[in-house]
């Protein structure tokens, strides 16, 4: 116990680390202050504690821990912002707006597609495959698993046949830009293309002017009734969609899969440096093939999540621009499955956020929707550290 | 298309003759040039005639004669005569509208190309472009007209140009690649433009705060219109516009220092700076000049037909993303996008509610077969310069094997 303990204690940030953790808890704070249960009613306070966030940040970035730093001055104006914000508001108002459970609840309703697909394009791009088709193989999930569930009268079937469905327009993409060595962003591009002319095809011509059928099989919810009366946690966990905590299963099993065993060793080796890993004997065909699938399996899942397990029905390019969010997500998380799920999880929060705050600032809450985009942006840039992608990324391997 | 020069094999004893391996395949190439994206194109409505048999059982032909004549095409046949009111004329005035804008975003993605850069951005390019020029076209009620017109054009296409040029800059100072940093850029002007126009935005119109529509364009800022009624939306002067750019386009690259530059970069990278030439800063205003054409699309349309800019039409827009097929089926030449551009007004235009017989196809459909057209056709030019050069190596094994044999 104690050791477990001592180990516990020696992970802990230290130093410079550990001020950015507080100034982003601090920043946190400052619009957590103003909200219920709290809800203090003066502009200062947010704005006092947003400013200590930011010098917390400030000072971190300037011993050198640059991307926490500056991550915690980020929290720090954004809770300023958002206090200041709340202050603005009726109290009435504020308790439909931030009841926080059920924007925690909505958070993880948003994110699920998204963990999905940037987990998707995961694999591909750690093999060497750029995937911004990602968007189309989402799409592709979004309507075969409505139609999937509609022939086959149940969710499961629509979810395997979405997964087919987004597998196949993966192994297109995989086939271009492995066998016929094309370019794999107009690989990509062309996904995206065809995915929504396929699905918009398809819908018109199924289901007409009617629309899809409202009595769809749909993927159940999962009922912890024991969990039901638990403060916070409760409303939260005990009733998510089931997608849901596979979606967040799948985060942990991709982690293992690629850093734990071989096969991800393999993947990644071949995202690296293709012809070494050829040396010593694996195939770098395969290998890319298998993981462009994965992605498109993984992605269309995500689809099938949006179409049966949130919606319950299809709308011509429905996922707008989902799929370019998950890209965002994985990028924005380096390429790695728990940095890429959290960033899932942030851009689920930011949207679930600007569904919510409408209901006093109509027009500002539609900005929200472009930060998932706008902190990718950032990222990029190597601001707040540089997001490097795998080295043979979008390089065609010639077998010799 | 360096990257195609023929690697070793067995072409060295057939030398002598003027036509070596990297002759024949240049040939090869400019023969290709016009034949692959023809037969791209073919195979492509090939396909999508198989998918209108399979799910409808009607003879494609009628459906794409369909679709020619509601593109007004046949217009330019001169054995189909024309009644008064001439449908015809009409149909194709809509392809020239759309065909405007699709050709300077194919240009925009088309210049990006030739520095060795994907522009991706086009799009987001488009909106800015689109957003100044409504702002600025809705704004100084009163200016003269020509004053008016010309001030909105360059304040969109300078935007346009400013927002390429980010990624432009990113490229070349840090090096984030341009597709990332363009793909964020598109949705960050989609949001920012329904934020802008939406309910309660700063640019949301005056008169009916229940409508997320902008301001309507000033009278004195609207384009003329000099084929067609203005009423029935005409064809606007914004076609001499894009014709001319076309020649810009063509002049820059082929007989300027920056277009050579721009070509060195776009070649090799390395060598381009071997011989001192700036990158960085031909990344930067490759993707500058590249946003302008985008941004210069989206001030015509506003000032040419749209007048207005909608919420939903910043959603639903598709501009850029066409301008990447065409400039890729185009392969990057000013009179390959002129013609790609073309193409795809065509079949847009063809299939639409408004034109297209609902007799013989559902437009909803049709609309959809568009896309998946232009699905496959980005599918096949992205593979074709390979494919013959796979096909030009299989031949070559082939001579080589009967040679030693």
């Amino acid at each position: 116990m104690s050791r477990a303990w001592e180990i516990f204690l020696a992970r802990l940030p230290r130093g410079a680390r550990a001020i950015a953790w507080l100034g982003i808890a601090v920043g946190i704070l400052a619009a957590w202050l103003m909200t219920p249960p709290v809800m203090l009613r003066s502009p200062v306070v947010p704005v006092l504690v947003g400013a200590v966030a930011v010098a917390l940040g400030v000072y971190a970035f300037t011993r050198g821990v640059r991307r926490l730093g500056a991550g915690a001055a980020v929290f720090g104006v954004l809770g300023a912002g958002l206090g200041l914000l709340t202050t603005q508001s009726g109290e009435a108002n504020l308790e439909g707006v931030v009841v926080w459970s059920a924007l925690f609840a909505a958070m993880l309703r948003y994110a699920t597609p998204l963990i999905f697909a940037s987990i998707g394009g995961m694999f591909s791009e750690r093999s060497g495959v750029v995937n911004i088709g990602l968007e189309g193989m989402m799409l592709m999930g979004c309507f075969f698993a409505i139609w999937g569930a509609d022939k086959t009268g149940s969710w499961l079937g629509g979810i395997a046949i979405a997964a087919v469905a987004g597998g196949l327009l993966a192994l297109v993409h995989a086939y271009f830009a492995i066998h016929l060595r094309a370019d794999q962003i107009v690989g990509g591009t062309a996904v995206n293309f065809l995915a929504l002319g396929i699905t918009g095809y398809l819908f018109i011509d199924i289901y007409k002017d009617t629309g899809t059928p409202s009595d769809i099989a749909r993927i159940p919810d999962v009922h912890l009734s024991f969990l039901k009366d638990w403060y916070f946690v409760g409303p939260i966990v005990g009733q998510l969609n089931l997608l849901i905590w596979v979606g967040l299963a799948t985060i942990l099993i991709s982690w293992i899969v690629m850093f734990k065993t071989p096969v991800g060793l393999r993947i990644r080796s071949v995202g690296e440096h293709p012809r070494a890993a050829e040396t010593v004997g694996i195939s770098v065909y395969r290998t890319r093939y298998a993981a462009v699938t994965l992605s498109g399996v993984l992605a269309a899942t995500g689809g099938a999540y949006l179409s049966i397990g949130f919606v319950g029905s299809f709308n011509q390019n429905m996922t707008a621009g989902r799929g370019f969010i998950a890209l965002a997500a994985l990028i924005f998380g380096k390429w790695r499955p728990f940095g890429a799920a959290a960033a899932a999880i942030l851009f689920g929060f930011s949207s679930a956020l600007a569904d919510r705050l409408p209901v006093y600032s109509e027009s500002g809450a539609v900005l929200f929707r472009s930060l998932p985009y706008a902190l990718t942006l950032i990222a990029v840039a190597g601001v707040i550290g540089r997001s490097v992608p795998p080295a043979a990324i979008g390089k065609p391997y010639v077998k010799q | 298309m360096s990257d195609v020069e023929p690697v070793g094999g067995p072409e060295g004893e057939s030398d002598g003759a003027p036509s070596s391996a990297a002759a024949r395949l240049a040939v090869l190439q400019r023969v290709g040039g016009i034949v692959t994206p023809l037969i791209t194109v073919v195979f492509a409505f090939l396909v999508g005639g198989l998918v209108v048999v399979a799910t409808t059982g009607k003879n494609p032909l009628t459906t794409y004669k369909a679709i020619f004549d509601g593109s007004g095409l046949n217009w330019l046949l001169p054995w189909e005569t024309c009644s008064d009111p001439c449908t015809a004329a009409l149909n194709f005035q809509q392809t020239l509208i759309i065909w405007i804008p699709l050709v300077l975003a194919g240009l925009a993605v088309a210049f990006a190309f030739r520095c060795g850069l994907f522009n991706i951005g086009g799009q987001g390019q488009y909106l800015v472009g689109a957003i100044v020029a409504v702002w600025v076209g809705s704004s100084f009620q009163g200016l003269t007209p020509v004053l008016h017109i010309l001030l909105t054009i360059v304040a969109a296409s300078l935007s346009g140009a400013l927002y390429g040029g980010i990624a432009g800059l990113l490229k070349a100072t840090v090096g984030a690649h341009e597709v990332i940093t363009t793909i964020m850029l598109n949705w960050i002007a989609v949001w920012v433009g329904i934020f802008l126009f939406g309910l309660g935005g700063p640019l949301q119109n005056d008169t009916q705060p229940w409508v997320p529509v902008s301001n309507d364009v000033a009278e004195g800022a609207k384009l003329t219109v000099f084929w067609g009624d203005p009423i029935l939306q005409g064809l606007h002067a914004g076609l001499f516009v894009a014709m001319g750019f076309l020649v810009v386009f063509w002049v820059m690259l082929n007989r300027t220092t920056l277009g050579y530059e721009v070509r060195a970069v776009g070649f090799n990278p390395e060598a381009a700076r071997y011989g001192g030439i700036s990158v960085s800063r031909n990344y930067f205003l490759a993707m500058a000049i590249a946003g302008l054409f985008a941004g210069l699309a989206g001030s015509l349309d506003i000032l040419g037909w749209q007048y207005r800019l909608n919420v939903n039409d910043i959603q639903v827009s598709q501009v850029g993303f066409i301008g990447i097929a065409v400039a890729l089926l185009g392969r990057n030449t000013a009179i390959g996008t002129g013609l790609a551009a073309m193409l795809f007004a065509a079949l847009v235009t063809g299939t639409s509610t408004r034109n297209l017989d609902p007799e013989i196809f559902r437009p909803e459909l049709a609309s959809n077969l568009t896309l998946l057209i232009q699905g496959l056709v980005v599918l096949f030019v992205g593979a074709d310069v390979l494919i013959l050069y796979l096909w030009s190596l299989r031949r070559k094994a082939r001579l080589g094997r009967a040679a030693a044999g």
